[in-house]
Order: C-alpha cells, then structure tokens, then sequence
C-alpha cells in the first residue's frame, strides 16, 4: 500500500459519511468525496458501496477505485467471490479500467461470458490496456497472446458495442506489442467485409489507419 | 453474424402458424412480435400481419387492440412497402398504442404517402394536444408522428410542428427540435437539444440525448459524452449520430476518415 499506513482523521471523517448517508443523493456525493482522496485506505469502503443497489454511487466508487489504481486490485480480487452479481459487475469495470495485468483471467471470463454486455464491453476494452510490460520479459508473451486471443474470439459477440470494445482493446495491444500488427491487420481486413454495423466498421478502418504500414 | 435466437426451438413456421391461428391470443401476439424481430419479411408473414393489424378478437381491459400493436410494430421492420395504406389506416384506429405503433412503423417503412395523413393528426394544434382525461397519454402520439415527419423529410409540416417546441411536455418538445434539425438544419434546434442534456430528469435527459442522436448535430457529440447518464445509452447515440452524420455527407472518394468520424471515436473510446 502506498500513502499513510493508519486511517487519517479526515478520511476517517469521510468513510463515515459513506456509512451513514441516508438518502440516495447524500450518498452518492459522499462517495464521490471518498473517492477524491484517491486514497488506498479508501479502498474497503468503495468496494462495499459496489454492493449498494445504487448505480450513481456506484460509478462514483469505480472512479475512484480505478483512481487509486494498483493499490486497490488485492482486495477487489480477494473479495471478488462474495460478491452479489450487481457488485461483481461494478468490481469487473473496477479492474477493467484499473490495468493491472493480475486481472486477466478475470476479464477473460467477463469479456466471453458475462451476462450483461455494458460488463463484456468494459471488460474487452480492459484487456487489451492491460499493462503486461510491468511482468517479468518471460511471462509477457503468453499475457500478450491471452488477450489478443480473447478479443478475437470477443469479435464474434453478438452485441455492436461488444466487439467495438474488443477492437479498441485488439488496436491497443497492437501498438504496445508490434508483432501484432500484422496478423490484426490480417484479421481485421476480412473481418471488416462481415461486420454488419457500420460503426464498428468505421472503428476497424480507424484502427488500420492508426496501426499503420507495417 | 447470427442474431441471437431468443427461443431456439421456435421456427419461422412455428410463427407463421401461431399468428395465424386465433385460439391461443398470447401465442399469436408473441409470433407477431418474433416475425419484426428477426425481421422475416415474406409474403406469409406479411398476410397474416395484416390480418393481425384488423384483428377483433384481442382486447386488453382498457379496450385496447394489443395484437394490433405488435403487428403494426412488426410490419414497420420488414421494409415492405406494400403494407403503407394499411398503416396508413390503422393511424384512425381508436387505440391510442395502436396510432403510435403505426406513426412509428411508417417512419421506418420511409414512404412519402405517410406524410399527408401524419400532418392531418397535428391539426389543431397545442390546443388539441391535451392529455386525455383517465388516460396517462395525449390526444394523439404526437412524438411519434412529429418523429415520423422529421425522418420522412416532410418540409410541409414545419409550419405545423414549430408550434409543439412549447408543448408542456418536454418530450414532445425535443421530438419538435430533433424534426425541426432534421426538416431546416438550423443549428438553434440542435442547441435546444443540447441545452435538454443539462436538465435534472435523468429520463427526459435520456430522451434528449436519443434525439440529439437523431439529428446527426455534430456539435452534440461532445455534450452527449459529457452528459450525466450511463455510457451505454451515450454509445447508442453517439452511434446514430456518426449514422446520421454520415448520411447526409456526400459520399466521398477519400478512403480515409474524416475529422468528425475521429471525433466522434474518440468520445466513444472513452465511454467503453
């Protein structure tokens, strides 16, 4: 963990307010007030607003943990189980934006299989911005390969805004790791001719033109 | 792609046969509605939508005409152009649902024989527009029809819409500027819109933004994206409006994209 290992009076102060807000509205600014700490020490208190059934605190909390960033990914994953579905859900989009590369075979999951396609959409964008160069050289690859694997089968999803989230994700990767470049630009180029949204054919043209000559 | 199959042991003509019998109303009204999903637009399919669109025997408690509805909704999804006149008709059916379904079918279907009898229902004006006493809904389903107008290109009717930009129900007021944008292009009905994305109601925000999505207004993609509602409903119009955008551009030779298809990717990337 890194900033203050003990609670500060004010964040102390803060938390409380997240758990004694007795309206929906005093809630969710409560959160948003938490959140603004980008404290680790926030981090339990967000995590169990997710499970609160209300969706603008639970934004806020997601924000917040995405915020915070690395220091809050061991106690979403460690409490990732009992989480109800809702909180599972919000917990997923926590990590999907939050890139530590200890999250992939949890959005792997999401992104082929969850039920809600707002969760498969963050989850697939969330792979691809994995941050894999902060592993050992050795385990890259295999992470690399993972997700560019995923997200090509995410291309067969049958929601638009599923597989536009996969192709954002597949060009991501492309850029940091080059010799994807190549076999995406493979792929994309056929798969364009089947995709029946034009958006997404138009993020496929997008991405060839920003992955560029090879 | 495939579609996914809702029900997988339900056939085409399974369908076919459920719409056509009359014993079992729930069956019916179901296969109606499978036919305009999956949008299986064939000579069988269509007859027997258009009998359903006449049907007697489905009554709700209110005296509606629920089968009606659904066919009506269905036949406004499978491109046939044949069934206008139909439609055209059930636009007088005294089923309120019914009239919206109808307004909403012939503004898919595209046909220009829709726009005299869509204007015909905006006489009178704000003073006709009223809701209807016992009844949660207005005279008549004026954000379909002023919606239907817009979409059908029907310039003879900006006279008769302006008025509805006063209407006291927001909706209808945004269904009024989302048509007014799409009939004269003026930028001050795209803005009303905009300025309808800063409003307290997250429901009548999210209306504002599907008609802001409607009129292809570039500048609303940047106000779409930073409204407060949820980045799903945000991608969905944002999507319309690159549609939308799109179409009005002349096609160019230019294989690469233009500055306002990278603008507005970009704002959905952000919103994944």
């Amino acid at each position: 963990m890194e900033g203050n290992s003990v609670v500060t009076p004010e964040i102390e102060r803060l938390i409380q307010a997240v758990e004694t807000a007795d309206s929906a509205a005093k809630l969710v600014g409560a959160v948003r007030a938490l959140a603004a700490t980008r404290s680790p020490l926030a981090v339990p208190q967000l995590t169990t607003v997710l499970r609160y059934n209300n969706p603008g605190a639970a934004v806020a909390a997601v924000d917040g943990l995405i915020q915070i960033g690395d220091a809050a990914m061991t106690h979403l994953l460690a409490n990732m189980d009992g989480y109800n579905y809702g909180a599972r859900a919000w917990a997923t989009r926590a990590c999907a934006g939050i890139g530590d590369p200890r999250a992939l075979a949890l959005l792997q999951e999401a992104a082929l299989t969850d039920f809600a396609l707002s969760v498969r959409r963050a989850a697939a964008k969330g792979l691809g911005f994995l941050r894999w160069q902060s592993l050992p050289q050795e385990e890259q690859e295999t992470v690399q390969k993972a997700i560019y694997d995923t997200l090509i089968q995410v291309c067969e999803d049958p929601e638009w805004v599923v597989r536009y989230g996969a192709i954002a994700g597949l060009e991501n990767l492309a850029k940091q790791a080059q010799h994807y470049r190549q076999p995406l630009k493979d792929f994309l180029q056929s798969f364009v001719e089947q995709e029946p949204e034009a958006i997404v054919g138009e993020r496929i043209l997008w991405t060839l033109e920003n992955i560029g000559p090879i | 792609m495939s579609e996914p199959n809702l029900n997988p042991a339900y056939t085409l003509d399974q369908a076919i046969a459920n719409l056509q019998q009359t014993e079992d109303a729930s069956a019916r009204y179901y296969a109606a509605w499978w036919i305009g999903r999956f949008r299986a637009a064939q000579p069988e399919t269509i007859a027997a939508l258009l009998v359903a669109l006449e049907d007697e025997t489905d009554r709700s408690p209110d005296g509606g005409y629920p089968l009606r509805r659904n066919a009506a909704k269905a036949l406004g999804k499978l491109g046939d152009r044949q069934v206008v006149p139909a439609l055209i008709k059930a636009l007088e059916c005294e089923d309120y649902y019914v009239r919206e379904s109808a307004a909403q079918a012939l503004e898919g279907l595209g046909d220009a024989r829709a726009m005299a009898p869509l204007m015909a229902k905006l006489t009178g004006g704000l003073a006709a527009a009223q809701l209807v006493e016992g009844k949660p809904h207005l005279a008549q389903p004026y954000e379909a029809i002023i919606e239907a107008l817009g979409t059908l290109q029907a310039v003879e009717s900006i006279g008769l819409i302006e008025p509805f930009l006063e209407h006291f129900s927001p909706k209808v007021q945004y269904a009024a500027a989302r048509a007014l944008f799409q009939l004269t292009g003026d930028n001050r009905y795209g803005d009303l819109l905009i300025t309808a994305l800063g409003g307290t109601d997250l429901q009548l925000r999210r209306s504002a933004m599907m008609d802001l999505g409607a009129t292809g207004y570039l500048p609303g993609a940047q106000a779409i994206a930073k409204a407060f509602a949820e980045n799903s409903l945000k991608l969905i119009a944002l999507r319309d409006l690159w549609a939308t955008h799109r179409q009005r551009q002349a096609s160019s030779e230019s294989k690469a994209l233009s500055p306002a298809s990278r603008q507005i990717l970009e704002l959905m990337d952000s919103l994944l």
